[in-house]
């Protein structure tokens, strides 16, 4: 074993003075012949006699060299950086060859190296939290939906009664007014449980988190808070621990620091917050409700070797127990378990596959390329294999020695592909943060530039194989005989199978991609049900309760409207509070008036509730259909009156007339009279509000709320406001009216209603501008590969052309030819694409809306379109073929 | 004697090698080749090939070690000399011939029908 590992040793130590003892050698050799020759002198030949028997007994001085060497180094080593420096020589020799196929080998190893660097980060890597594996998400599950807000009643029945979890956290977005630090400022805060940073392992950079006696109602306010506002408001002093903050007039201890690597997402928790306090110190009633969740979630850590199945009927047991215990609340209710990886990836995942797949098509685009232009240079190497095999090389060396040649362009290509996967890494993100979860995560580690070396090497062999077979497999006799030029045949039909072959794949990436911006344009099309133009949307909030009492609340909302309509360019404005469309949904639950009242809330009829001014339909141009929307006499001393919508209408009266009958309204427990129906909105998004589970939608006139629900909006509430046009121009001018109205004020989450439409359609951007961008690369690709292949095609014949020509050919007679045979590699290419698209789309309908995987649009315009810009391609070297001199091309041979 | 010469057994040549230099001290490449083939009634013949092959592999091994000096008549060659862990690797296998080639000479003694009960 020793002995083994010295003797590597001893080759290493050998192969590395290489050149030297090349060159000791030789003299040894020179010394070891001159001995010989002078005992053949002494035994009395001729010194020229004494020469010749010397080296017919000694053997070929080269032999021996190669004997020695092969005993000397490493000599797989050895031959492999021969072969390396015979290919750098070529490549060097050859730079425009080489270019090109680096810089389309870099495109195609770049962008998968790119979509890989995302799906690393996204979906292979663990999450970044202590025991990733063991975190779960918890949602409450009602018959209307999986993935409900828990209320906290029962969040803490399920902390105390499971036997399966270490520990649950909870934790819901809230925002915070600061004041006393420089202007009063709006902070993003959470409200988490003091178990939430101790089961994702997060340690604060400096101070401590939330004590378990800290998270309940009477204990000393605390806070933490990011170390972005650490840095902000305390330049990053160690002091800031013990100092306190002024949060929507509170006091509040800061103690400790949340570090800035800290991330976590769910819907209900805010990504870029900068204050954290403890959820259990929050006093609400309506939080305190059980029949309410206040958009809070859950999350726990599994112990140790629980499966999630063991979790699910554990907390399954624990609901059912609560649904007996509280029938008219809990009943039907039940925990959705998910694996936090899921909950946080699951959706984007299939947006990825699908782009990784098509990222691959253009890598294999790239590898056929490169193997044309492969294919295209050896012809003109076939007498050096020639050669070489005649020389005593074996085919497997020659194969060798292309795969070598291959590799390296590949490796060249895969260093360069990694600066443009980088570049297009960032720019992807810069361009389209809101679609990717986890987007922070993305960058180059070990295993991105592992996978780009080994796709690298791989499309190497790929695309080196084929050429370095046909090449090696050459007929030596007759290579020699003819002059460099034979056997080309077979080598054309390679070449257009590879062509046909891009050419399919190009069509089913374009394919693809022309679907996805058909899908996008019929959701564009998709009547919202309201006119997002020049729409305005914000939050205001304060830092006490908006008005003293309700009466003064509902006097200040009043006016702050006035405010808001009175700023010039606004036409109409309105607060509102409750479900806002696309961003946020409230749900009421409620029974007909004449019905029993059922006997749990889950066994009531929910509507979507939107708390609002009169105005608000003119901001959002919803069509009045029948009898009247709210006005300004439903107030708090009117009868309580409600607007449904079409679809609630539809569903709860059929036929019959709707207004007149009343609904009683479970939670702000009023009986209203429905006086019109306005037409639905699109509130679950463009493309999946029809498959909803929740439809129907109503409007409450916000004076209206009773007293104890106006409470828990006092803090804050939602505008909506048209404008003339150009919507943020006029916002500075409503900032500065609020500031009249009240100065404790603060005006955040400023949006235009076409931004919140186009946010909500984002993963599908984000799938459609990357396939449009890999599309368009493969047909680049594709189109530059049956430009290469029929330059070549048509250089090769020029001998031909010019006999044609000089039998008689004309020049348009020229010109059909060669189209006609590029035409024949186009159509089998588009043909067979259309096929495979036709096979392959079906992946993605689920992405698609209001067009099918097998439009035949789609299929018809990408097949014309590939098809004419192949025979533009075409058409430079089928000119150049028609401009063939005859007597040039004759003689040329 | 036919005129094929002997094939030497992997190894073999490597222990002649050691042998050669530890009995006659340092010597070059040529001076071994001679050596071994004269005590072998040239019953070996070593093409250059073969001896340098092995000088390398011993090398590599540590068992010998090379120097550049001058001969008797004034030419510059590499002289090999065995080292100390080559006379230990020599003893070793030296012995192990040894018992190697009685075992053969016996085995080949055997003469027909000798086996049988």
């Amino acid at each position: 074993m020793i002995d083994a590992i010295r003797h590597a040793l001893g080759r290493i130590f050998f192969f590395l003075r290489g050149p030297q003892l090349e060159k000791d050698f030789s003299s040894e050799m020179t010394a070891h012949l001159e001995f010989a020759v002078e005992e053949n002198i002494k035994l009395g030949l001729s010194p020229a006699e004494a020469h010749r028997a010397a080296l017919l007994k000694l053997g070929g001085v080269e032999q021996t060299k190669e004997t020695v060497r092969d005993h000397r180094g490493i000599p797989f080593l050895e031959t492999l950086l021969q072969d390396l420096r015979y290919a750098l020589r070529m490549l060097r020799k050859n730079p425009g060859f080489a270019a090109v196929a680096v810089l389309t080998l870099a495109l195609g190893i770049g962008a998968n190296t790119a979509l890989f660097s995302i799906v690393n980060a996204v979906l292979l890597n663990p999450l970044p939290y202590d025991q990733p594996d063991r975190l779960v998400a918890l949602y409450s599950r009602t018959p209307q939906f999986d993935h409900s807000s828990i209320s906290y009643p029962n969040f803490l029945d399920w902390r105390r009664d499971n036997r399966t979890f270490s520990a649950l956290a909870s934790f819901r977005g809230e925002n915070y007014n600061l004041t006393g630090v420089g202007s009063p400022e709006r902070l993003k805060a959470n409200m988490v449980s003091s178990t939430f940073f101790p089961i994702l392992g997060v340690r604060p950079v400096t101070g401590r988190l939330f004590f378990e006696q800290e998270d309940q109602v009477g204990s000393a306010p605390v806070v933490l808070i990011s170390e972005g506002l650490w840095k902000r408001k305390f330049a990053s002093s160690p002091d800031a621990v013990g100092k306190s903050l002024t949060l929507n007039g509170t006091l509040y201890e800061i103690i400790g620091v949340i570090p800035s690597t800290f991330h976590y997402e769910n819907n209900n928790f805010q990504t870029d917050a900068e204050i954290y306090s403890p959820i259990g110190q929050w006093n609400d009633p309506l939080f305190r409700d059980r029949r309410v969740g206040m958009g809070m979630d859950a999350m726990g850590k599994l112990k140790p070797s629980v499966t999630l199945e063991q979790a699910k009927s554990d907390m399954s047991t624990v609901a059912n127990h609560l649904a007996e215990v509280f029938p008219d609340v809990d009943k039907d209710s039940g925990v959705t378990l998910v694996p936090l990886k899921e909950n946080v990836v699951g959706d984007i995942r299939p947006f990825l596959l699908v782009l990784f797949a098509a990222v691959g098509f253009v890598l294999l685009i790239a590898c056929a390329n490169v193997a044309n232009l492969l294919l295209a240079r050896s012809t003109g190497r076939t007498r050096e294999f020639a050669i070489r095999t005649a020389l005593g090389a074996s085919s497997a060396r020659v194969i060798r020695q292309l795969l070598t040649e291959s590799i390296l362009l590949a490796i060249a290509g895969g260093a360069l592909g990694i600066c443009i996967a980088a570049w297009g890494t960032k720019a992807a993100i810069k361009v389209l943060p809101e679609a990717l979860p986890r987007a922070e995560e993305i960058h180059l580690d070990p295993r991105v530039l592992f996978f780009t070396i080994a796709i690298s090497v791989l499309a190497g062999i790929c695309f080196g194989l084929i050429p370095a077979f046909k090449s090696s497999r050459t007929e030596i006799q007759d290579t020699l005989k003819k002059s460099g030029r034979g056997g080309s045949a077979s080598r054309h039909r390679t070449q257009g199978v590879f062509v046909a072959m891009e050419m399919a794949m190009a069509v089913v990436l374009l394919v693809g991609a022309g679907l996805m911006i058909r899908s996008l344009a019929n959701l564009w099309g998709v009547d919202p049900g309201f006119d997002p133009r020049n729409v305005l949307s914000f939050s205001l909030a304060s830092s006490e309760p908006l008005g003293a009492n309700p009466a003064a609340s509902r006097a200040l909302f009043r006016q702050l409207r006035d405010a808001i309509s009175a700023v010039p360019g606004v036409q109409s404005a309105s607060l509102t509070v409750g479900s806002s469309p696309m961003t946020g949904d409230s749900e009421l639950p409620f029974w007909l008036e004449g019905e029993p009242k059922p006997a749990s809330q889950g066994e009531m009829k929910n509507s979507l509730f939107y708390i609002a001014q009169p105005d608000y339909l003119n901001v959002m141009k919803i069509p009045l259909k029948r009898g009247r929307f709210l006005t300004e006499s439903d107030n708090e001393h009117a009868q309580t009156v409600v607007v449904i919508d079409e679809q609630f209408a539809k569903l709860y009266f059929g036929d019959k007339d709707p207004i007149g009958h009343r609904v009683n309204l479970s939670i702000i427990n009023t009986t209203a009279e429905i006086v019109g129906i306005v037409g639905h909105i699109k509130q679950w998004g463009l493309d999946s509000d029809s498959s909803a589970t929740i439809q129907a939608q109503c409007y409450i006139a916000m004076s209206q709320l009773p007293d104890s629900i106006l409470s828990a909006f006092g803090y804050g509430t939602g505008v909506v406001a048209r404008t003339d046009g150009t919507p943020m121009a006029t916002m500075d001018s409503i900032t500065h009216a609020l500031e009249k109205v009240n100065s404790r004020m603060v005006v955040f989450g400023t949006q235009t209603m076409s931004d919140v439409i186009s946010d909500s359609l984002s993963a599908k951007r984000f799938v459609m501008v990357l396939l449009g961008v890999f599309a368009g690369l493969a047909m680049l690709l594709s189109s530059i590969g049956i430009y290469g292949v029929l330059s070549y095609v048509v250089g090769q014949r020029t001998n031909e052309i010019g006999i044609r020509m000089a039998l008689g050919a004309g020049r348009s007679t020229v010109l059909r030819m060669v189209l006609a045979q590029a035409g024949k590699m186009v159509m089998l290419g588009v043909v067979i694409g259309l096929v495979a698209a036709i096979l392959l789309t079906r992946l993605m309908a689920s992405m698609l809306f209001g067009v099918s995987p097998t439009d035949p649009v789609t299929l018809g315009v990408v097949a014309l379109l590939l098809t004419a810009v192949a025979l533009i391609a075409c058409y430079i070297p089928a000119l150049r073929a028609t401009r063939v001199d005859p007597m040039i091309a004759l003689r040329y041979e | 004697m036919p005129d094929s010469k002997l094939d030497l057994l992997q190894g073999t040549l490597d222990l002649m090698v050691l042998q050669t230099l530890a009995a006659m001290g340092s010597l070059h490449g040529y001076g071994i080749a001679r050596r071994i083939e004269q005590v072998s009634g040239d019953e070996v013949l070593l093409n250059q090939g073969t001896i340098y092959a092995s000088l390398v592999r011993l090398q590599q091994r540590g068992w010998i070690s090379a120097e550049w000096g001058t001969s008797d008549n004034n030419r510059k060659a590499k002289y090999y000399s065995i080292t100390r862990r080559g006379r230990k690797q020599l003893t070793q296998d030296a012995a192990y011939w040894q018992r190697l080639s009685i075992v053969m000479s016996r085995v080949l003694a055997t003469s027909e029908g000798e086996g049988k009960p």
